[in-house]
């Protein structure tokens, strides 16, 4: 079913979007808010841009933008795909659990803060490009990867902000530099990936270039960095009993 | 063992001539504070261990026990307490941040003890509530602004969702995790029977209470544990938490050893891993982000539940509050300094935050003033001890209370302060199996049924005898309230007259 959102309220157009019986696909969308709340069973391909908290508590629904997104894509995603082509905003996978996001550009800051993975539910954020600060802020569980695509050549840093896995407990963060991570806080321990280390996130390299067709094999031969939570320094503050 | 400084605050007494040496005390007290001596036959104990939880006070058969203030004492001084120098003492010998439980202990103001009811004479007749009908069922949502027809003149009635409830009291969020297993049943079980709400806390919804679903407010916290679009459908209503009164702008840390089992799996988060709730949702920064948030949460239960934001009562709670009002939120619930906590940095919990009694009178002005008080109901939770303090509360304009330490007390909390410790021996704050089954829910259920029950007949006498026949007419009605002991700012704020007046 195609909907074209033109100017319609938010509020409708999700409406339209919950009630469609397949597939749906959203021309001239216009910063509406909140598309695929929730949303299960289905493919929703977006031509435009999506406003803020597209696919929050997304349950198992693939979306695909054909454009940038902005603020907080993902939000509590539980599971399902989220296919940006183009850039997202800031908090990108915000306390996602499950489920992946493939965003082709770049994305905001706060990018899979409170990430956390439970069983079988392990949630994947790829970032073709760069991240803002605060990169996987108090990361529970999950695996992030900043593939560092989009001009590393014109720019002399590292493909992320500040504050990069303040607070990180779980999960893995992979970045694809040249360049040194410097500043990177206690808690978090970074190294070059092994080969063992790369298996991880090769299958889903492999979807990012299949689903913007690139080279998986070029982009796998870059120099990664692994980030983990260094358990010498745990996130945690010693309390007197009172 | 190393010189700690530290006295024993309490002492166990025990009268030899009563004590049968049945060991009842020793089996019951998780702290290990009683011992039995095979050779002496006697029992003896361990006062530095010792909670003053009177779990071992109130099973022993024969009342042999009591627990006294130790007569021990430091030099009197005006400025440095026992407490401060205790406290001094444990910091300087283990370099920890001071960690407590429950609601704010110090000597603040209690405003609730400085308000007093009225009641008809002569003129307007007091009704009887076993003779009269007396309504104290409430409704907490968002009030249409007017009246709307259709083409044909006909009522559209197509108002936002509201909580039913058969008396302004609901149980405030307590996670399973920080309560028991137990603890949670006696509250759902009991908010059912009674026609009220309880709420989930952070922690997610077992799934053995999603029956209770009717009955259950979700809350959703800046950890997000156990959120998902099941559990988002599962409640009457959700509740986004800011802040809470305990611990205003601070986050919480249940750490991984008390992640086990099915905490694990209702937090969804694996067994001994931290669960770290960050003080700020890093998400919101402001009012435009929250009205983000709350219609999230609108869209992925489809607009059928209302939305409660809930703030700690902080110094400029009413423009905060203002600022939910026009969010989208249909209920806003504020936690006063008073409201208790499995776990809190003493500092904060003693020193941060204000009573509730003067955020709610300022919170309910700020919002009539703006002409958008309909826009949201009010809850008002931390303090609130009785029914005359509900009745109070009410008549400062809440449209309902929350309660928690009350609740739990029902449940055979002794105000030991010491959840944080995890032994609760009354099985209420804590996850170890022989502590947790001393709470049975069929009698947990039914003590917190009585409560209420009781508290029911309490607001209906104060009402009837105010001459006010529905709990709705009380709300905001300060007419209804005097002040006593307290300063012309302190009347302002309330806006309440002196007694007398």
């Amino acid at each position: 079913m195609r909907i074209s959102a033109g100017r319609l309220d938010f509020k409708e157009l999700n409406k339209r979007v919950k009630a469609a019986p397949g597939n749906v696909e959203i021309e001239e969308c216009y910063g509406q808010r909140f598309i695929g709340s929730g949303l299960s069973g289905k493919t929703v391909i977006i031509n435009g841009t999506p406003g803020n908290a597209l696919g929050a508590y997304l349950d198992g629904a693939t979306i695909i933008v054909n454009g940038n997104a902005q603020d907080a894509v993902g939000d509590t995603m539980n599971d399902g795909r989220i296919i940006v082509d183009g850039s997202a905003g800031d908090a990108l996978g915000y306390a996602m659990r499950g489920g992946r996001i493939f965003v082709r550009g770049s994305a905001g800051y706060r990018t899979g803060i409170h990430m956390k993975q439970y069983q079988e539910k392990k949630p994947v954020i790829v970032v073709g490009g760069r991240v803002g600060s605060f990169l996987g802020e108090y990361l529970a569980g999950g695996l992030i990867v900043v593939l560092g695509l989009a001009g590393e050549s014109e720019s002399q840093s590292a493909p992320v902000g500040n504050f990069t896995g303040t607070g990180m407990h779980g999960g893995l963060l992979f970045i694809r530099t040249e360049q040194a991570l410097e500043n990177l806080p206690a808690q978090v321990w970074a190294q070059d990936a092994k080969s063992t280390d790369l298996e991880i996130i090769v299958p889903y390299v492999n979807e990012f270039a299949e689903y913007f067709k690139m080279d998986a094999a070029e982009i796998l031969q870059g120099r990664f960095q692994v980030l983990r939570p260094n358990a010498k320094n745990p996130y945690h503050q010693l309390y007197t009993a009172n | 063992m190393a010189v700690n400084y530290l006295y024993p605050e309490y002492e166990v007494a025990r009268n030899y001539d009563r004590c049968i040496a049945c060991r009842v005390c020793e089996r019951q007290c998780a702290n290990e504070v009683h011992e039995y001596l095979p050779d002496a036959n006697k029992m003896t104990c361990d006062d530095s261990k010792c909670v003053n939880c009177h779990r071992c006070v109130s099973l022993c058969p024969t009342r042999a026990l009591k627990i006294v203030r130790s007569g021990n004492t430091y030099k009197e001084n005006a400025n440095w307490s026992r407490k401060t120098i205790d406290e001094l003492y444990k910091q300087a010998g283990t370099g920890g941040v001071l960690l407590s439980s429950m609601g704010n202990p110090e000597d603040y103001p209690v405003y609730f003890d400085k308000l007093l009811l009225n009641a008809s004479q002569v003129t307007n007749p007091s009704i009887d509530p076993l003779r009269e009908p007396m309504e104290t069922t409430v409704f907490l949502g968002a009030k249409p602004q007017d009246i709307r027809r259709d083409n044909f003149g006909r009522l559209l009635t197509d108002i936002p969702p509201h909580l039913k409830l058969s008396m302004p009291v609901m149980f405030s969020a307590m996670s399973y995790g920080s309560i028991s297993y137990n603890a949670h049943e006696s509250l759902a079980r009991a908010s059912e029977a009674l026609g009220i709400f309880y709420n989930t806390g952070e922690g997610g919804l077992h799934e053995d209470f999603y029956k209770y679903g009717k009955n259950t407010i979700v809350q959703v916290a800046s950890g997000r544990f156990g959120v998902h679009k099941d559990y988002l459908n599962s409640g009457a209503a959700i509740e986004i938490k800011m802040g809470q009164g305990a611990k205003p702008g601070i986050g919480g840390h249940l750490p991984g050893h008390k992640i086990v089992g099915d905490v694990s799996r209702t937090r969804m988060i694996p067994e001994g891993s931290d669960a770290i709730s960050p003080a700020p949702h890093h998400d919101i920064y402001s009012i435009e982000d929250l009205r983000q948030l709350v219609f999230s949460l609108k869209e992925a239960s489809n607009y059928t539940k209302p939305v409660i934001v809930k703030i700690a009562a902080v110094h400029n709670v009413s423009a905060i509050a203002s600022g939910i009002a026009r969010s989208g939120a249909d209920i806003v619930a504020i936690d006063g300094f008073r409201g208790g906590t499995g776990a809190a940095p003493t500092r904060i919990r003693d020193n941060v935050g204000i009573p509730v009694e003067l955020a709610l009178a300022s919170v309910d002005k700020q919002l009539r003033d703006e002409g958008i008080r309909d826009n949201v109901s009010i809850v008002v939770g931390g303090g609130i001890r009785s029914s005359a303090d509900v009745i109070k509360a009410v008549a400062l304009g809440a449209d309902c209370v929350y309660i928690g330490t009350a609740a739990l007390m029902a449940l055979g909390c002794h105000l030991c302060r010491s959840c944080h410790g995890g032994k609760c021996n009354w099985g209420i704050a804590t996850q170890v199996p022989k502590l947790t089954k001393r709470l049975n829910p069929n009698i947990g259920f039914k003590r917190l049924v009585n409560l209420m029950t009781a508290w029911q007949h309490e607001i209906k006498e104060m009402m009837g005898g105010m001459g006010i026949n529905s709990i709705e007419s009380l709300k905001g009605n300060r007419l209804m309230l005097r002040g006593v002991g307290l300063n012309e700012k302190e009347l302002e704020i309330l806006g309440v007259k002196y007694a007398g007046e």
